[in-house]
């Protein structure tokens, strides 16, 4: 829990970089930002309300979304919800309602995003068109009737349906503080359930045909996960709008598969870059003039994403190349414990003293890279140079090299007798793996390989060592 | 109603835009890309807008560069963000397609890009109504502007296409064969993402960038339920788009007149033509629709049902003619089938009395000598499969032969049933000590 508090600070640093950089430039926009900061004026407040509370709930309920590969269906569904906007204000209105009223205009955007959902999955399991036509079928045709609709509503003669396509882009500016409670409410329960569910909704992401077999309604998991799915996507509408909501749903939730394997702490670390995504974006487009502020969050959003690739603590770019070069060191180590190991057994003796350039025959390494090893070999008291620069493995090194051999010989022999490769082509195939096999694995080996020395100290190599490296100096 | 010369331009250049799109949509379907289309038809609006601020103009080459750069970018950002964040290829996709329309808003709110006209309502619907009323002269002859970019996208499409044919083909359908002849997938790969892009740029000023997708995904899609042959496709594809590019217009301004408005946007009306074409494909293709697979079913349900029935009487008939204690009778089990699958079975015993198998009516059912031969047929095949799982398995228990050879007798055909009887040498009698009609050694097969 540390860490994750260590990461979010590090995060917020991340995201304030921007914000700073583009005060510096301007006097005008630091001043304006010192006010959107203060939080002076109302306006502002209630969008930086409504869109961190929306962030919370999308970065929550996406980690979900996220697991179960269904990022586009999140898309195809918030482009359905146009028609459903359209018809319900041509349906209020023509029952001489207000046609504005939000509720209505939300309702029926919920209404077509579960039936979008209804068709994808019925395309799907009726007809051969894979799941990726099927959601460019329902995302094209719903927002095409969407728009359609839309010119119609325009046309009505009684109520102006001037604004409604607000929701296709977004515009937070228009946010008033009964949406925001509509955000709190649906935020709310959305994270409610995600709580009290959360054991059910990880086995489905992790292992569905586990959960069903154990007797969990699997079908009506998913559609709880998916109605919450289109409950936000609703939601997220009026900030920022239908083309870019599947942002705030995907973007914070694979940046936080980046820090963490473990979905406990993968859920709220989204949330959070959700959240802080919403709040550092409407703070952006609040004090740069005419910024808008759904593109403005998901380009936050996606830099927190970006941030995290790069230095995300699991699966991050950096983490990944140390520890890509810690193996390569290892690797480059053991070739050398090991030739040298080699060199000194085809001689029949213990202390074995090689030169420069025979050990370099051993192997097609460069003499830069085997000085550098011999080197840090040598830091590590594991080979020592005499007098003419003659190299030798130390006592403690010996120990080492004994292991890295003995693993070498023990997969090369358990490829002749279980895998059925000739003795002459096992070196190259035990050469890659010689390198990572973990203790238990070793102990298996020694339990499968029958051969009479796989118990021994060293078993000797299956096969004649490199003839070159007979020649040591007496 | 009114019909304008407008009216038959906003067709054409409509048209044109739906074949344009049909060649690289059909490709993108068959390579399950179809969403690859959705993100680029997105990403091209920060790619003009980049055009527009480097070179500052609108003319159309730096507009179709900055387009085919932007497909070739999205294309290359997805493929990275997907192998070095290790996600799945759709979540790839949302978040650098949202990532890159969220930069183009931000563009088209620059000052120096402001006083053009990129308005997004304009970028998200088209205006096919308005470019297809701005004339140009080609050799002498007006065309309108958007029939023009259109038609030259589509040829080139064509040209694309018909080149590469045999390339396409294997790509679309097994990358790793192509990879394995010679075929550059990766060069394929970026070509369609290109062809893609430059062609949702064509079609942009008609349809709009969302409802490019319909036009690139969903006629592609209903000719994927007609045809199962490559080059088919193509023109299937072609001419459903060019369909639903007439029927979206004509109901754009037909079905409002219906209401009492005026008339709605045509582009949208064309994503609903498509996605009613898309629907009816569904429904009524010959092979993979849901009205045949239904039909399929209740003949395939109708014809078992026949064939119990004449199963029921045969076996009441041998009963009669070697007497041994039975539980329900064959009126008893017809009545009971009757109950269960009320029209179906009525169907069957009024088509079994017309084509001369059974006569009379229930409680005094008959088989004719046409219906004993058939049923015959059936009952043999019956004993046969009961005899060769007693062959196969001989631990299984003798109650247990009855079930599978229920199912599979409705599935065997002559050649099969011979092939049966090669395999069990024919016998006389099956496992429970029954006749097996037709048997070389037993009773003739017409149950004489």
């Amino acid at each position: 829990m540390k860490r994750a508090a260590l990461i979010f600070g590090l995060l917020l640093t991340i995201a304030a970089a921007p914000a700073e950089a583009a005060a510096q430039s301007q006097p005008s926009i630091l001043d304006n930002l010192q006010r959107v900061l203060s939080l002076r004026d109302y306006n502002t407040r209630v969008v930086i309300a409504g869109v961190s509370l929306l962030g919370l709930a999308a970065g929550g309920i996406g980690t979900f979304l996220l697991l179960r590969k269904r990022s586009l269906t999140a898309d195809a569904l918030s482009h359905a919800t146009l028609p459903g906007i359209a018809l319900a204000f041509i349906i209020t209105t023509a029952l001489g309602g207000d046609g504005r009223a939000l509720v209505w205009l939300l309702l029926g955007a919920f209404g077509t995003g579960v039936a979008a959902v209804g068709v994808i999955i019925l395309i799907r399991h009726t007809t051969r068109i894979k799941e990726d036509a099927a959601l460019g079928i329902v995302l094209s045709v719903f927002f095409g009737a969407g728009a359609a609709l839309i010119k119609l509503a325009e046309q009505m003669p009684q109520g102006s349906a001037a604004g409604l396509d607000r929701f296709i882009l977004g515009r937070a500016a228009s946010m008033i503080a009964a949406d925001v409670q509509a955000i709190a409410v649906v935020t709310v329960i959305v994270l409610a359930v995600c709580t009290a569910f959360f054991k059910e909704f990880r086995l489905l992401c992790f292992d569905q045909s586990f959960a069903g077999a154990q007797g969990w309604p699997v079908l009506l998991l998913d559609a709880l996960l998916m109605g919450m799915v289109v409950a936000v996507t609703v939601i997220g509408l009026q900030s920022v709008g239908l083309v870019l909501v599947v942002a705030m749903l995907i973007t914070p939730a694979a940046a936080a598969r980046l820090w963490t394997d473990r979905l406990s702490i993968m859920f709220p670390l989204a949330a959070a870059m959700g959240a802080l995504g919403g709040a550092a974006g409407a703070v952006v487009s609040a004090a740069a003039e005419r910024m808008p502020t759904g593109p403005i969050i998901v380009l936050v959003c996606s830099a927190l994403f970006a941030a995290s690739l790069v230095f995300g603590s699991k699966r991050g770019l950096l983490v990944r190349a140390v520890r890509h070069m810690h193996l390569r060191r290892r690797v480059a180590e053991q070739h050398l414990l090991r030739a040298l190991w080699e060199m000194s057994e085809n001689a029949g003796r213990v202390e074995v003293r090689s030169t420069f350039a025979r050990l370099k025959s051993q192997r097609s390494w460069s003499a830069l890279a085997l000085r550098r090893e011999i080197s840090r070999l040598r830091r590590r008291g594991w080979v020592r140079l005499d007098a003419q620069g003659d190299i030798s493995l130390t006592n403690q090194g010996r120990i080492e090299a004994q292991r890295v051999v003995r693993n070498h010989r023990l997969w090369e022999m358990y490829l002749i007798t279980h895998a059925d490769i000739a003795p002459t082509h096992v070196d190259r195939d035990a050469d890659q793996i010689e390198h990572v096999l973990p203790p238990d694995l070793i102990e298996r080996l020694e339990g499968l390989v029958e051969a009479s020395d796989a118990r021994a100290a060293m078993p000797a190599s299956p096969h004649e060592l490199p003839a070159l490296a007979t020649g040591d100096r007496p | 109603m009114t019909w304008l010369d407008a009216d038959t331009d906003i067709i054409f250049s409509g048209a044109l835009c739906a074949l344009a799109c049909s060649i690289p949509g059909t490709l993108l379907v068959l390579r399950k890309m179809s969403m690859m289309g959705d993100a680029i038809s997105h990403t091209v609006l920060p790619g003009l807008a980049a055009a527009f601020l480097i070179t500052q103009t609108r003319a159309p080459i730096p507009m179709f560069i900055g387009a085919a750069v932007i497909g070739i970018v999205t294309a290359l950002l997805v493929q990275w963000v997907r192998d070095l964040s290790r996600t799945d290829g759709g979540t790839a996709m949302g978040i650098v397609f949202t990532a890159l329309f969220a930069v183009g808003l931000v563009l088209l709110r620059l000052p120096a890009i402001e006083h053009i006209d990129l308005d997004p309502s304009c970028v998200l619907y088209g205006a096919v109504e308005t470019s297809a009323i701005d004339p140009i002269n080609v050799l002498g002859v007006e065309m309108p502007r958007a029939a023009l970019i259109n038609g030259v996208m589509f040829a080139v499409n064509l040209g694309v296409l018909l080149l590469l044919f045999k390339e396409f083909r294997i790509s679309a359908f097994d990358p790793a064969l192509a990879t394995t002849v010679g075929i550059n997938a990766t060069l394929m790969h970026y070509i369609l993402m290109t062809m893609t892009a430059v062609t949702a740029v064509a079609a942009f000023e008609t349809v709009g960038s969302i409802l490019v997708i319909a036009m690139l995904i969903v006629p592609p899609a209903a000719a994927y339920l007609l045809t199962d042959r490559f080059g088919v496709m193509f023109v299937l594809a072609g001419v459903i788009g060019v369909l639903s590019a007439a029927g979206g217009h004509v109901a754009a301004i037909v079905i409002p007149e219906w209401l009492g408005v005026g008339d709605t946007v045509t582009s949208g009306m064309m994503a609903v033509a498509a996605g009613a074409l898309f629907t009816l494909a569904w429904l009524v293709s010959p092979r993979h629709g849901v009205i045949s697979h239904l039909l399929s079913r209740w003949r395939l349900g109708l014809r078992i049902m026949r064939e119990d029935i004449l199963g029921i009487l045969y076996r009441e008939q041998e009963q009669a003619d070697h007497p041994t204690p039975s539980l329900t009778t064959a009126v008893e089990a017809i009545v009971r089938l009757r109950k269960l699958r009320p029209v179906i079975a009525r169907l069957a015993l009024s088509r079994l009395r017309r084509r001369g198998m059974v006569t009379g009516t229930l409680p005094q059912l008959a088989l004719t000598d046409r219906g004993r031969t058939e049923a015959a047929r059936l009952v043999r095949s019956h004993r046969l499969w009961e005899t060769y799982f007693s062959h196969q398995f001989p631990t299984l228990p003798s109650d247990h032969l009855h079930a599978p050879a229920e199912v599979l007798e409705h599935l065997t055909d002559d050649a099969l049933r011979d092939r049966l009887g090669q395999r069990t040498n024919d016998p006389s009698v099956d496992p429970h000590g029954r006749a097996i009609p037709g048997a070389a050694s037993g009773a003739s097969i017409d149950g004489s």
